[in-house]
């Protein structure tokens, strides 16, 4: 009976927790569900809707992969050019053209497209051959465009106003205006990727291209032919890999410079902020405000005040990432040199060494793990902080990246730098962690 | 005895030399590391120097004249600071909100990766490295690479911005999370197992009591960070406090109050965050 009485109370706190916990188990997942629903309507997400543009993304994904060729008919001059992209630096020589496209003379061209599409043109007037639907003729007039079609309706695959007519099929686009007829064909790759069109490597085979660079026959007599092939690569105008190489570099450039030279800042500060070598509590007061007030205002507006004082480039975003990171150090080291072992610097001592040496031979190998660690760890971080960076001050990838995004047109550059900047972060990751093992391992072993 | 001694003179003799030539070749090698390294932050420096805009040396002077202006202007317009700090609160909070859902969403997606990519407890052990290879996808795209796309598509907004810092979030700490389940113990698991609980109950009532505390410190630690990472997409162009500071810093002289009431605001939610995160975490360490 004693005992049941002893139960009693116990029992009835146990329930409570059990009560307790079990409301703490429904009412966090609550939280986060009212949250949700909280920012499911300030971020205006069923709008998001209306906003988003699906057509955007088609052309994201279908650009990443492929390309599109131009041929264009002049229709106020007359004459036909053919370009890759539709740009300048992409376009084929006058005369020459692509295996499915047919120059006769200067103005009629005869287009072959998949899936048996044709297009021909002839001086003014252009005829579609689509499968399965009939011939479409095509003329521009001094008002506009003439448009004469097999049925009597217009299909919804064709997109016919007064001045402009567009026929957009699986197998390519054709536009015509008063001022011009485009045929635009899609490609499956990323053309010109390795020589460009003046080139006289282009459209040459990989095993002939190896039989070029062994032969002693020079192509370009100026060079040897490996010398001109690299030449050629290197200074490719439509991807441009030798501003992209130097891009990569400087981003890397920014993240060593600044981590390093935070380094270098804070380990003195971190010492003097340290309670076992700084007997003034105010100074280490004063620098640990310092490092709390340099974190605090946090990288983008140490970007822009330094971008104002030296203007875009490299050296902005490191001193960017200096400066901050000089903060984030400064508290890491004065924690880990409050945390060392005293003994070791005695013994320094005990042997006649004077302030300095103690540091160097007492303290600094007690704490080297450490500290190269989180360097380590933060110049892979940093890596990508500048890739951001630069795009706000105007240097390395992250410029070529903005850049590319926001002409909105050259989505396989997007890719191509996306997947750049993906390999540079994941191989100063691999690089920063085989290093980070080496040195933890090495301080288990004894030094 | 006269054998002994000149039979031990030369062997320490020799021990003292081959260990001072341990110490020289040590020495030098260690010489030559911090030349490299020298070398190297030297000629850095000045390649970064040579491809900047500004060069360091004319620079270095006017690098408190910007904010000695936008202090100035501030200083003029001080009674009007308060105001524009409640004008612009709305997108502090806006700012707040990315990071807090990016993190909250990052955070469940982490629990679920990382439960899926520890050996032992994985539903799938086959693929682990499956799990493990994506999250360090996940954590090497910087997020302005996916917040930049995605504006392109849904246009600009809070959510390109929640969406990329949550996918980044969903990498770095999944990483973390994986490394603190390897340390939780089995047995709770086993027992849950052993009356038939599904690999989800498992995992819920077994798990993630044990390591919660842990969840909850480095969630913590990341939405601080993440306060940061929504201030620069905001500056890139997906809205939040980040882009009004663009938009008055591009304006120029004239604006620099409102760049002031920015600089404050933003720095004071910062150290906010941080002494509030580091406070909690603290906490929820020491009772581990």
């Amino acid at each position: 009976m004693a005992m049941l009485d002893a139960t009693m109370p116990r029992e009835a706190a146990a329930l409570a927790l059990f009560r307790r916990k079990r409301l703490i188990a429904m009412a966090v997942p609550a939280v986060i569900l009212a949250y949700f629903v909280y920012i499911f309507f300030a971020f205006d997400i069923p709008g998001l809707a209306d906003r988003a543009r699906m057509d955007n993304a088609k052309i994201l994904v279908a650009d990443s992969y492929s390309y599109k060729t131009h041929v264009t008919r002049d229709n106020r001059n007359g004459g036909i050019s053919i370009a890759i992209e539709g740009e300048a630096k992409g376009a084929y020589a006058p005369g020459a053209a692509p295996d499915w496209v047919q120059l006769n003379g200067e103005d009629a061209a005869v287009i072959t497209l998949p899936r048996d599409h044709r297009v021909e043109i002839a001086g003014d007037v252009t005829r579609v051959t689509v499968p399965g639907y009939g011939v479409i003729v095509l003329q521009p007039t001094a008002r506009g465009v003439d448009m004469d079609l097999p049925t009597p309706d217009v299909p919804d695959w064709i997109n016919a106003a007064a001045n402009r007519v567009m026929i957009t099929t699986d197998a390519g686009r054709i536009s015509m205006t008063r001022a011009r007829t485009e045929v635009f064909r899609y490609s499956f790759g990323w053309e010109l990727f390795w020589f460009t069109l003046d080139s006289p490597f282009h459209g040459k085979s990989l095993g002939d291209l190896a039989g070029l660079a062994l032969s002693g026959e020079r192509v370009v007599p100026e060079r040897s032919n490996i010398g001109a092939m690299v030449h050629d690569v290197w200074n490719n105008q439509m991807w441009r890999h030798k501003d992209v190489v130097w891009a990569i570099f400087e981003t890397i450039l920014m993240a060593f410079l600044g981590t390093m030279g935070a380094a270098l800042i804070a380990l003195p500060l971190a010492f003097m902020a340290a309670r076992n070598f700084m007997a003034l509590g105010t100074v280490r007061f004063a620098l640990r405000r310092l490092f709390d007030f340099v974190r605090g205002v946090d990288g983008l507006i140490w970007t822009i005040i330094l971008s104002r004082a030296f203007g875009p480039g490299p050296l902005t975003g490191a001193l960017a990432i200096l400066i901050t990171d000089t903060g984030g150090f400064g508290k890491m080291f004065s924690e880990a040199l409050e945390n060392v072992d005293e003994k070791q610097i005695e013994g320094v001592q005990s042997t006649g060494a004077k302030p300095l040496q103690r540091y160097r031979f007492g303290v600094i190998p007690q704490i080297m793990p450490i500290l190269a660690s989180q360097v380590l760890y933060y110049l892979e971080s940093n890596t990508r902080s500048a890739t951001v960076i630069g795009a706000i001050t105007g240097g390395g990838i992250g410029l070529l990246l903005t850049q590319a995004i926001i002409t909105q047109k050259d989505w396989e550059e997007v890719t191509y730098y996306i997947v750049l900047i993906v390999l540079m972060v994941m191989v100063m990751d691999t690089l920063s962690g085989a290093l980070r093992r080496r040195l933890i391992k090495g301080d288990g072993s004894g030094h | 005895m006269a054998d002994v001694i000149t039979a031990t003179g030369p062997t320490t003799q020799r021990v003292q030399d081959s260990y001072m030539q341990m110490v020289r070749r040590k020495r030098m090698y260690g010489g030559i590391m911090m030349a490299l390294f020298v070398a190297l932050m030297v000629s850095g420096f000045m390649l970064a120097d040579s491809r900047n805009a500004g060069g360091f040396w004319s620079g270095i002077g006017n690098i408190f004249q910007f904010p000695s202006e936008v202090l100035a202007e501030a200083g003029e317009k001080i009674a009007l600071l308060p105001g524009l700090m409640v004008k612009f609160l709305p997108s502090l909070i806006e700012t707040i909100n990315i990071a807090a859902a990016s993190t909250l969403l990052g955070a469940l997606a982490a629990i679920v990766l990382s439960l899926l990519s520890t050996r032992g407890l994985a539903l799938w052990p086959a693929l682990i490295p499956v799990f493990r290879r994506l999250m360090d996808m996940m954590r090497a795209i910087p997020e302005i690479v996916i917040a930049l796309v995605l504006i392109f598509i849904m246009g600009a907004g809070p959510v390109p911005a929640m969406i990329a810092i949550a996918i980044h979030t969903a990498g770095a700490l999944g990483k973390l999370f994986s490394e603190v389940n390897e340390n939780a113990s089995l047995k709770p698991v086993e027992g849950l197992q052993s009356v038939g609980a599904r690999w989800s109950q498992r995992m819920v009532l077994g798990v993630v009591p044990q390591v919660a505390p842990n969840y909850l410190s480095y969630g913590l630690l990341r939405f601080e960070i993440n306060i940061r990472a929504s201030a620069i997409l905001g500056f890139v162009g997906s809205g939040g406090i980040g882009y009004d500071l663009k938009n008055a810093f591009s304006w120029g002289q004239g604006r620099y109050d409102e760049v002031a009431a920015i600089f404050l605001l933003l720095f004071g939610t910062i150290v906010f965050f941080d002494q509030l995160s580091g406070h909690y975490r603290n906490k929820l360490v020491g009772r581990v």
